[in-house]
């Protein structure tokens, strides 16, 4: 049982507490802390994705005005560890990606490190590379573990057999693109070496993930590093852990001892050294009794990693919960090719899986002649299919029927092809959504007792747009029983207590339940007036029920899209989230959470793709012209809503987490609306107009 | 090669020496410490460095600092009066049209600009018979601020924060 | 970017004098695609001359119903010239279409005109390229060329013009006007852009150092009855996948005058003459339509990821001459 908050600034919609300096444009990113004797580095990248480089000649580049040092493998320090090969930046000869870093100039300016960096003369030894992702590779393998710790395979009852004798069938392969997160501000290290001190202001969703890192790599002592990131410019999963960037600044900030040595990626370098969703190629099988009834899942992921370090992930997780049947198989198997290192892209797994997943829902709903919507709530599993825990609280259904509701979806006639106004064809579509709560270990909060009543919340969270320098706020309020004004929030710098990452949708549960538990402390202390001076700090406590119960949020997504007959352009008309997230600590900042994900679904489903060139081994189409993200116009009537509950389950707060679920079957509600519209089923992301061309 | 040139900042005067290669957006941001103006991707695709230049919204990581030697320049900065939010900043907060901030300050400067360029009767792509409208619909903000990408998805809010601006008057 | 001097022009003849003087030297317009080249490395001026405050920044209406628009007019303000917005049609709509507010307040008439193609290789100085680099391979031929053209390649080069001004001015018969070391001439926009052949580096007919002075539009009724579509990948801020200029008349039921231009399937903006004949004269139904786009398109050579183009280009012709068609369903 959890000993629950008493609410009062939680639930109010209050105002972006950081909003005032973002619009006006004050709130200092990495790389506009002023600083006094900056410098500015440029990398040089590798032009071939596998070899060794045979020589560097760095003298063109030294003898620019300007240039303060060149390094490269042959004169930057010496790194401690290589255990993480990504972040082996500048200590050997070896290439493995192109785009890798293979020198870097500092200067005392961003144009004459530019320019001296294009006059670095590498040769190298190339070797044969591969990059080509197909599913009928002999080498595909099965890691040890998916990301997040799942297994790989799953196997309950006999789901081929049971396929096989299904009275109805799915049989579908469906392929997602590899996709790059984006985020407007480029990832960005800012390091000045005052030995024996490191400083980095940095772009993360993690302070101290990068600190550990970083003083691991370089062999300094943790006490030495300090990462400081109070504003980031969004992050989506790339900047979840470190990259090479991170390494490579403070490598020419241990060569420029005493200058901040500035290095922002170009838009360009970010798609080949910020992580990445890998893409995949995913075959669905449904079978069912002719009432829609499942009685086989089975869902075959093949899916690409670097070969020098893995990254799985885990696709086929959502197929485990997502509806009865009592025969189911999942299943992940990867291609290690000679490309950059994948990571964590908004709702990892669920992103991909739920595509594949709920097109497939969509096409069985055809195949029985049911509504999508019946098909799902017919399928509805009473606990954990898996593991046959109970639900947390799963509410599934009622989001299904909310927006269905809301959608007027019972006007809906199921044929496809039936509405057209003019050129356009008019069609809708639903999905379900879902992400898993989680509240990680290791959090730690201090809260300090000011004057007058005033509190100082210490803990080294991150605030990505994501909302926590107001909603920690918010609980603290509540969690000190204060005015959310009586509160003075630090966060965003290593200074502060341990934070877990910004990331897996668990920010504000693990550090919102530090801080109601250091409340606590004090509350235990020192009473309930606390006299100023006095201090309390504690961790996120491990929850006790977590063991028994299978905590997941639910949603629903509902699409109208408008095609046209001539050129397949696809247009979204409107589109409704309805999610089921456990009480909102802020309904103002959770509306932006849900519908920047769902706007980025849209943008997955119908523009995103990094198209990787099997000759040379990069990403070709590496910049914002050619990567196309949604942009204002593509946005129609975009909402979302949500179910009014509290889990008492989950956190002291009753919430669960939302920072990911609002891109999770957004991208299938869209191309079933695309089905609906046209008669046509597109399972090959991104929807556009050549898919749809006669 | 070096150059000397003087803009107005923000309502200020400033004097700097810049490379000829320096361009406006680097000269706000490590010349002037005027940071407002953001860096997205430096090569116009973004427009996270929208700025007003002589009253007109434009991407400045294209516009050579030396090319606009004695031009007035306007951030998000200088749109507020000191702490007094221009409408449309207080729109942008009161519909939370923004989330990490990164484009913020461009989305802000690209609207007061677009507003100017509707006062002057300027038509869109989606304006109907390309004569000027007399009410700026959703499709015409959307597609008037399409050059200004959002990945955080704040747009359904910048749209309507737009709107709230419109509807106070903040056309001046 | 490698360093360069700069110079403010004070008057065309100078300007060209100066340029033409130095192989190394380039006219500095908005910039919007001069410095996106010389950031990437694939443009390196040592001198630019910005000729932004030369005056030609007007729009005149000549005394024989011609337009004539100063080359340093921004896009911006040509879109929204009631004149053109009144009787040039296509040409508003046209610019309007292109790239971002912001960058439409930057670019120039003149720069429009030369702006360079988008192609990611060109683009990229470490992919091979004959348009970049003479001789040294077309990386697109074989490679991703969804975006590329199917109509006047060449096997050393695919790419396609990006503009989309310059396709409503191919269609109504505009002309260049342009200042060289030996003074004047009028180039037709239609003979402006050169097909690759066998020399993709050279864009345009033009000669190092002569200068953009003008681009003027011939009285042209038809252009007022006019439309441009843009097929791109989202809604806006995009290039075009194929676009389509084009202006009709229609007279008992026949059409007596047509202009039409595609953009995104060639080196340079394509005139459809070809399907301009089929339709003079001829009914203006959907079958006429339908054979005009085929006598175009009868000789597109698809590549291996951008044949879509074709009924795409097929379809919006005949979606945009529908449209234009009076009392058909729009």
């Amino acid at each position: 049982m959890i000993d629950m908050l008493e609410t009062r600034a939680i639930g109010a919609s209050l105002e972006r507490m950081d909003g005032k300096l973002k619009v006006m444009g004050t709130a200092p990113y990495a790389f506009e802390h002023r600083l006094e004797r900056p410098a500015y580095l440029h990398p040089v990248q590798a032009t071939i994705a596998r070899g060794r480089i045979r020589k560097i000649d760095t003298a063109a580049a030294e003898s620019v005005e300007g240039v303060i040092a060149v390094i490269t493998h042959e004169t930057a320090a010496r790194l401690a560890s290589d255990e993480n090969k990504e972040l082996w930046v500048l200590q050997s000869d070896e290439v493995h990606f192109r785009g890798q870093f293979v020198a870097a100039v500092i200067a005392e300016t961003p144009e004459s490190a530019r320019h001296a960096a294009d006059l670095v003369r590498v040769e190298y030894q190339p070797a044969p590379h591969d990059v080509s992702f197909r599913a009928d590779r002999k080498d595909l393998y099965a890691p040890k573990a998916v990301n997040a710790g799942y297994p790989t395979d799953t196997d309950h009852g006999d789901a081929e057999t049971a396929f096989e004798a299904a009275e109805v069938k799915v049989d579908s392969t469906y392929t997602t693109p590899m996709e790059h997160n984006s985020p407007m501000e480029p990832h960005t290290t800012v390091a000045l070496w005052e030995p024996p001190k490191l400083t980095l202001f940095d772009s993360t969703q993690s302070v101290h993930s990068v600190r550990a890192t970083v003083a691991k790599t370089l062999g300094l002592e943790v006490e030495q590093v300090r990462v400081v990131s109070p504003y980031v410019g969004g992050g989506f999963g790339s900047k979840g852990e470190p990259h090479a960037h991170n390494i490579l600044a403070a490598l020419a900030a241990l060569r420029a001892p005493g200058l901040a040595v500035k290095l922002a990626l170009t838009r360009q370098q970010m798609f080949c050294l910020a992580g990445y969703r890998t893409p995949t190629i995913q075959r669905f099988r449904l079978g069912a009794t002719r009432d829609g009834r499942l009685t086989s899942i089975i869902h075959d992921v093949v899916e690409l990693t670097s070969r020098f370090r893995e990254f799985a992930e885990q696709t086929a997780v959502p197929t485990r919960l997502m509806y009865a049947s009592p025969n189911r198989r999942t299943r992940h198997r990867l291609a290690a090719l000679d490309l950059p290192k994948p990571s964590w892209m908004r709702a990892p797994g669920e992103t991909p899986g739920m595509f594949a997943g709920e097109v497939a829902m969509d096409e069985l709903a055809v195949a029985c002649g049911l509504d999508p919507v019946e098909l799902r709530v017919r399928n509805e599993p009473e606990c954990d299919p898996e593991s046959g825990k109970r639900w947390g609280n799963r509410h599934l259904v009622e989001c299904l029927r909310e927006g269905a509701r809301r959608f007027d979806w019972s006007r809906r006639d199921p044929k496809p092809r039936q509405r057209a106004e003019g050129h356009w064809l008019v069609g809708t579509g639903v999905a379900s959504s879902t992400y898993p709560r989680y509240v990680l270990m290791g959090s730690r909060a201090t809260i300090r007792v000011g004057e007058d009543g005033r509190y100082t919340v210490l803990i080294g969270a991150a605030d990505l747009g994501t909302g926590t320098w107001t909603a920690l706020a918010q609980i603290a309020a509540d969690a000190l029983e204060c005015p959310v004004e009586a509160v003075g929030l630090e966060i965003g710098d290593t200074d502060l207590p341990n934070a877990t990452v910004a990331g897996g949708s668990s920010g504000i549960s693990s550090w919102g339940w530090a801080i109601v538990a250091a409340a606590r402390e004090l509350r235990r202390l020192h009473g309930s007036r606390p006299p100023m001076g006095a201090e309390a700090s504690a961790q996120t406590p491990k929850p006790a029920d977590d063991d028994k119960l299978a905590q997941h949020s639910f949603g629903a997504q509902f699409a109208e899209v408008r095609v046209n007959a001539e050129t397949g352009e696809v247009r979204l008309s409107r589109m409704l989230g309805v999610f089921s997230a456990g009480r909102i600590i802020n309904p103002r900042l959770a509306r932006s959470q849900f519908i920047g994900g769902m706007t980025m679904g849209l943008s997955m489903a119908l523009h995103e793709e990094s198209v990787v060139e099997e000759r040379f081994g990069h990403v070709v189409n590496h910049d914002f012209a050619g990567y196309h993200i949604a942009c204002n116009a593509d946005v129609a009537n975009l909402d979302a809503v949500w179910l009014d509950e509290v889990d008492d389950r989950s956190t002291p707060m009753g919430s669960r987490g939302i920072g990911e679920i609002g891109i999770v079957g957004a991208a299938a509600a869209i191309a079933n609306a695309v089905y609906h519209a046209t008669g046509r089923r597109v399972r090959d992301l991104p929807i556009t107009p050549d898919k749809l061309m006669t | 090669m070096k150059a000397s040139i003087t803009l107005r900042v923000d309502g200020e005067q400033r004097s700097l020496r810049i490379d000829t290669r320096t361009t406006l957006l680097d000269a706000l941001r490590e010349h002037l410490g005027i940071t407002s103006a953001k860096k997205g991707c430096d090569h116009g695709q973004c427009g996270a460095c929208t700025v007003l230049l002589d009253g007109r919204r434009v991407t400045t990581c294209l516009s050579l600092a030396v090319a606009c030697d004695g031009a007035t320049v306007t951030t998000a900065q200088g749109l507020a009066r000191g702490d007094e939010l221009h409408p449309i900043q207080q729109a942008f907060l009161d519909h939370d049209a923004l989330q990490c901030g990164y484009c913020t300050p461009g989305q802000i400067c690209s609207a007061v600009g677009m507003l100017e360029e509707v006062k002057a009767g300027h038509p869109s792509f989606v304006t109907e018979g390309l004569t000027a409208p007399d009410e700026l619909s959703d499709e015409e903000i959307r597609e008037r601020m399409s050059g200004n990408l959002c990945r955080c998805g704040a747009y359904v809010n910048i749209v309507a924060a737009i709107r709230e601006a419109i509807g106070k008057g903040a056309t001046p | 970017m490698t360093p360069f001097s700069y110079e403010r022009a004070s008057d065309a003849g100078s300007a060209v004098a100066r340029v033409t003087a130095n192989p190394r030297a380039a006219f500095l317009g908005g910039g919007t695609n001069l410095v996106d080249h010389m950031r990437l490395g694939v443009a390196h001026p040592e001198l630019l001359v910005d000729v932004t405050r030369l005056p030609f920044s007007r729009i005149e209406s000549l005394s024989d119903g011609r337009i004539r628009i100063g080359a340093g007019v921004r896009n911006s303000d040509l879109a929204a010239d009631r004149i053109i917005r009144g009787r040039y049609r296509v040409l508003s709509q046209a610019l309007l279409a292109g790239a971002s507010g912001q960058l439409r307040n930057l670019a120039t008439t003149g720069g429009n005109l030369l702006q360079r193609t988008r192609c990611a290789y060109f683009q990229d100085v470490t992919t091979p390229c004959n348009k970049r680099n003479p001789g040294s391979g077309c990386s697109a031929v074989e490679g991703h060329n969804r975006d590329h053209a199917i109509l006047g390649a060449s096997e050393h080069c695919v790419a396609v013009h990006p503009s989309d001004m310059a396709v409503a001015l191919a269609a109504l018969d505009a002309t260049v006007v342009v200042l060289g070391p030996q003074g004047e001439r009028r180039i037709p926009v239609v003979d402006f852009h050169r097909l690759p052949e066998d020399a993709p580096e050279r864009d345009t007919v033009l000669e190092h150092g002569e200068l953009i002075v003008a681009v003027e539009l011939p009285a042209l009724p038809v252009a007022a009855h006019s439309v441009y579509y843009k097929v791109r990948d989202r809604a806006s801020y995009a290039f075009a996948l194929v676009s389509v200029a084009a202006a009709l008349e229609v007279s008992n039921g026949r059409v007596r005058d047509v202009r039409i231009a595609f953009g995104g399937i060639a080196h340079k903006p394509w005139r459809a003459l070809r399907a301009e004949a089929s339709l003079r004269g001829a009914p203006a139904t959907e079958e006429s339509y339908g054979r005009a786009a085929e006598a175009e398109l009868a000789d597109a050579k698809p590549l291996k990821h951008n044949g879509f183009k074709i009924p795409l280009a097929r379809n919006t012709l005949r979606m945009v001459l529908r449209h234009l068609t009076p009392g058909a369903q729009r």
